[in-house]
């Protein structure tokens, strides 16, 4: 994916390599806050923009500190450290700033702390030796594609809520399944990049 | 080994740290919000079960919700009086002496003593068999028995009789009301946790319809009404109802009621004693005593008849001795 271009990578993170359904990563917000349409938009959009912004940041944390002092094995821990206090930071200024946000984004915010999606973006733009153009557009890409996953899943839950499910599967086991059907969906776009 | 890699490692990391640190540090007192500390101090004040009985999604935002006055230091039904103290002394309020209330379901008409219209075989749900004629029973007003009361209770506290009657088991409930909403015939009621009198019956018709439909229905004959020595029987809608605040668990109501659609725990009846070392014989107690159950001549010992004593504690108050205790 070195070269490829923007578009490409826009829609491979956001149908092809969906970090979802593809990837796997971020499975506990994707089954935790996908109970409703509404939440899982909040929950969406608080990850859209940390994601964002931890993509563009944790691109210069490598550049500028990692990269020069040769100690790219403390990626990790490093950008841990970014998104856990970029959350914070969020939190405080949305709650000074827009407390109707702060309040309709509510718990997700600090769960995006220990979601693996925005890690697992920030390692992956390393590894594919993004610029810092291809880095924003594949960090916004994942976050559409999380977003796009989890508020379809929210809307077939809401469904599954009414439908008619044998009482072993009620719950948990339908939604697992439902979440595997939807992976298999998606798998339909390999090969579109 | 190279030390200056393990130097150059916690030193960049630290900094950062540090950086981040500073910058949040800096960031929560530019962006500081006022949070009012009484918020934190009414929440530890509270049991911290967040089990939604005051009607808000827990002790969080009940606390908030006292804060700004849209509910009340009371409104709490777990923590009980010494949880209304603490939140009132963080509020500076006085708190008003609110007696421990539990869930009652009053009516009595179990599957015995209340005819069936027909025979139900819908939905095992009280809303859902309300909705075809008012339900199986032939009393529209009384308890169906299918236990959705039992489902919203989050406590445990309800159970369903063989009768066919929801019935509340009065340790366990908490008042929370969840009951109250959900049922659809309004058949349960708020009583006070002492309260060893109730009257167990909703039916608002009078009379003949009454009892045609139920053996322990109240039919509206007034009797307890007029025996009541402390006026504490009210009468609406065809129907007895007994003032919490008045009534005095003497009982008399249930032993004249001609349909016993008045409970009373009869195992419970105090009875007046006095201390005769400390009586003085001035006859107060036998003047105010509904019963005539104390004797005795002026400036004289005053015994009590314990066949006449109804246990209403009106002598105990009355006495200026204070020579008069309730067992």
């Amino acid at each position: 994916m070195e070269d490829a271009g923007i578009f490409v990578i826009l829609v491979s993170s956001i149908l092809v390599n969906n970090f979802v359904l593809s990837r796997f990563l971020g499975i506990c917000p994707f089954l935790g806050v996908s109970r409703q349409v509404e939440t899982s938009i909040g929950m969406g959009m608080a990850v859209t923009f940390v994601m964002t912004l931890a993509g563009i940041i944790t691109y210069f944390v490598q550049k500028l500190i990692l990269d020069p002092f040769d100690i790219g094995y403390l990626q990790t821990i490093a950008f841990i450290l970014v998104i856990a206090a970029l959350v914070q930071f969020v939190e405080i200024v949305l709650q000074k700033m827009s407390p109707t946000l702060y309040e309709a984004l509510g718990v997700f915010l600090p769960l995006i702390t220990t979601n693996c999606a925005v890690l697992g973006l920030a390692l992956l733009n390393i590894q594919n030796k993004f610029t810092l153009v291809k880095t924003i557009t594949h960090s916004i890409g994942a976050a559409i594609g999380f977003s796009l996953a989890i508020v379809l899943f929210a809307g077939i839950r809401e469904r599954l809520e009414v439908a008619d499910v044998p009482v072993p599967f009620k719950g948990f086991p339908i939604a697992l399944i439902t979440a595997s059907l939807m992976s298999i969906a998606f798998l339909g776009f390999t090969g579109l990049v | 080994m190279d030390l200056n890699n393990i130097l150059l490692a916690s030193v960049s990391l630290g900094a950062m740290g540090l950086l981040f640190g500073a910058g949040l540090a800096y960031a929560s007192q530019k962006f500081a919000v006022e949070i009012d500390p009484r918020a934190l101090a009414i929440r530890d004040a509270l049991p911290g079960a967040n089990c939604g009985g005051c009607g808000l999604p827990g002790c969080d935002s009940f606390a908030n919700a006292i804060l700004d006055g849209s509910a009340s230091i009371n409104g709490c039904p777990v923590g009980g009086p010494e949880c209304i103290k603490k939140i009132a002394e963080i509020m500076g309020v006085e708190a008003d002496e609110s007696v421990k209330k539990i869930a009652r379901v009053i009516c009595n008409g179990d599957n015995k003593k209340c005819k069936e219209k027909f025979e139900y075989f819908g939905i095992q749900d009280c809303k859902a068999a309300a909705m075809i004629a008012g339900g199986s029973k032939s009393c529209s007003y009384g308890c169906l028995g299918l236990g959705t009361c039992v489902k919203a209770c989050q406590f445990d506290a309800i159970e369903i009789t063989d009768g066919n009657l929801a019935r509340i088991i009065p340790e366990k409930c908490t008042a929370c009301g969840k009951c109250i909403e959900v049922c659809p015939k309004d058949v349960i009621d708020l009583v006070p946790f002492e309260q060893e009198v109730a009257v167990d019956c909703n039916n608002e018709e009078f009379g003949r319809p009454v009892k045609e439909k139920c053996s322990v229905g109240c039919i509206g004959c007034k009797i307890c009404v007029k025996v009541c020595p402390f006026d504490a029987m009210v009468f609406s809608d065809n129907l007895a109802k007994i003032d919490y605040d008045k009534c005095t668990n003497c009982m008399l109501c249930a032993e004249k009621c001609p349909t016993k659609a008045i409970y009373a725990n009869f195992e419970k009846r105090r009875k007046a004693q006095i201390i005769e070392e400390d009586c003085v014989g001035c006859t107060l107690c036998k003047k105010v005593c509904p019963t005539d159950a104390i004797e005795g001549e002026l400036r004289a010992k005053h015994k009590v008849i314990e066949e006449k004593c109804i246990g209403c504690g009106a002598c105990e108050k009355k006495c200026p001795k204070k020579t008069i205790n309730m067992k």
